[in-house]
């Protein structure tokens, strides 16, 4: 029993780390399949949204924060947000139901485009350690 | 020839953006007067997907994530007893309808994401229970689409009721237009046409074909969000989202074939091409489409003499523009539209309450009603 509880362990193991290595082409590719399955409707093909209501990906200072950018994809928007100087409601932000692995890719593949900057892949782990909203 | 091929190549870019910018008509015109105020009936709730009316103190109203309110003079309880949704993008709990003998049943109808059966993901699935003050008992299952599939896209839905005994609601196309939609042996792209027991009506258009959902009401349909039953005339009205610029209104009939996605007025997101037809033999045309998108959610028709010049409009929500629109339709043609509520945020439902007023389902705000100024 204790044999089988410890490959158990170690395969989640093994499959967390394989999940978090993905190669980042990859992450991003995979990300711009969620993104044209969940976030393309509002904020559209290239990141810019709509000038009343819902906030640009492009050239996004709010992207710069990392833990909120998974915070807004995992929880949705709690209350108003400033997004390059301007003031939206958040109000149609609602959690997707993306898992921890489509949160992470989806983020790469809008950081990775549009203007925005990307020094580091956002891991699996990344997504996993924000447990509560920001 | 590369020369002209090339010109021919610029010539069809150049033309399709030009033709992406014109407005179909007519084109809609501002709000003219404001004689009209609103009314928050019940705030708070982040996704009024739907909402029907008990009377005119009481009504349900669906949070998209999961929730059943009872809402009686704006105080809004939950309902217990509701399955589990599948909150994955579009998805949740969706529509809400009282059966049309509700006063002595009690029974009512739901449409829901779930993830039951077989495969990962989840489609939507149509419920009947009875309401008991706060709770539902008997909850019968009484379709559920299949596959299963992790797409967040499309899943309809919305229930009517016409007066011969039928109950209709919608599924989209779960994200995969290429499979769903055309074929009557799958789920998906369709609308609906049960008993309100659930049981299949005898004169359904396939329950004769071999292997064939004998539910299937219509089919061709990309992910229709507004249903209603003419109050006055009885004929099922639908509107639909559609592609960029490609958004519909129907009239869905009998065994009909409204299309999607072998031929639409609208094109892919990103700009391309879905297909080079708006026409083809055996499919429907739809009475309208909207040019650019709307984003339509909920539909109503007026019938009431609260609002006297906008006796007999059909009312439709705007997600993307965040306005009610007021179409006045002449012989099943779209003749005048006009924006209500510019600006009020993303109008998810509209309905008519048995007070006669127009309800509106508004997102991050909750149920709003409209009253004119006298």
């Amino acid at each position: 029993m204790r044999i089988f509880l410890l490959i158990y362990v170690f395969s989640l193991f093994g499959i967390l780390f394989s999940i978090q290595n993905k190669p980042i082409e990859q992450s991003i590719e995979d990300g711009s399949m969620i993104y044209d399955d969940f976030c393309i409707q509002c904020h559209g093909p290239n990141g810019i949204g709509l000038i009343k209501t819902i906030p640009p990906l492009a050239n996004s200072d709010f992207l710069l924060n990392i833990k909120k950018s998974i915070s807004i994809i995992k929880y949705g928007a709690k209350g108003p947000i400033i997004v390059n100087g301007k003031e939206y409601e958040g109000n149609s932000m609602i959690s997707q139901g993306l898992d921890a692995e489509e949160i992470s890719d989806v983020l790469n593949y809008i950081k990775n485009n549009w203007g925005n900057s990307n020094e580091i892949q956002i891991t699996v782990e990344d997504v996993n350690n924000i447990k509560n909203p920001i | 020839m590369n020369k002209y091929l090339y010109l021919n190549l610029f010539l069809i870019v150049f033309s399709n953006t030009i033709s992406c910018q014109v407005e179909n008509p007519p084109k809609i015109k501002p709000e003219n007067k404001i004689s009209y105020k609103i009314e928050v009936v019940v705030d708070e709730i982040p996704i009024p997907w739907g909402m029907d009316f008990i009377n005119s103190e009481e009504m349900l109203v669906t949070e998209k994530s999961g929730i059943l309110y009872r809402v009686t003079n704006g105080k809004k309880i939950i309902i217990d007893g509701i399955p589990k949704a599948y909150v994955r993008g579009q998805g949740g709990l969706l529509d809400v309808a009282l059966h049309p003998d509700y006063k002595n049943n009690n029974l009512i109808y739901f449409t829901i994401s779930i993830q039951d059966g077989e495969g990962s993901g989840g489609n939507t699935a149509l419920y009947i229970a009875k309401l008991l003050d706060t709770k539902i008992i008997d909850l019968r299952l009484l379709y559920k689409a299949v596959p299963n599939t992790k797409k967040g896209q499309h899943w309809g839905s919305r229930i009517v009721f016409d007066n011969n005994g039928h109950l209709f609601f919608s599924v989209g196309d779960r994200g995969n237009r290429d499979v769903n939609p055309q074929n009557i042996k799958l789920d998906g792209g369709k609308i609906y046409r049960l008993n309100l027991d659930g049981s299949i009506p005898n004169d359904n258009p396939f329950t004769i074909s071999k292997n064939a959902k004998s539910a299937i009401y219509s089919y061709g349909h990309r992910n229709p969000q507004g249903l209603v039953v003419h109050p006055e005339t009885g004929v099922l009205w639908e509107h639909e989202h559609g592609p960029r610029g490609g958004d519909e209104i129907n009239l869905p009939e009998i065994g009909k074939n409204y299309g999607w996605p072998i031929i639409t007025y609208g094109i892919n997101y990103i700009g391309t091409t879905i297909t080079d037809k708006t026409e083809a033999q055996g499919m429907e045309q739809p009475i309208y489409f909207w040019k650019p998108s709307i984003a339509p959610s909920g539909m109503s028709f007026s019938t009431s003499d609260i609002y006297p010049e906008w006796k007999g409009n059909l009312f439709v929500g705007s997600l993307v523009f965040e306005y009610l629109e007021r179409l006045v339709i002449e012989d099943n043609k779209v003749v005048y539209r006009e924006k209500i509520l510019d600006g009020i945020g993303r109008v998810r439902n509209v309905k008519q309450g048995p007070d006669g007023y127009l309800y509106l389902g508004v997102e991050g705000k909750g149920i709003i009603k409209i009253l004119p100024i006298q």
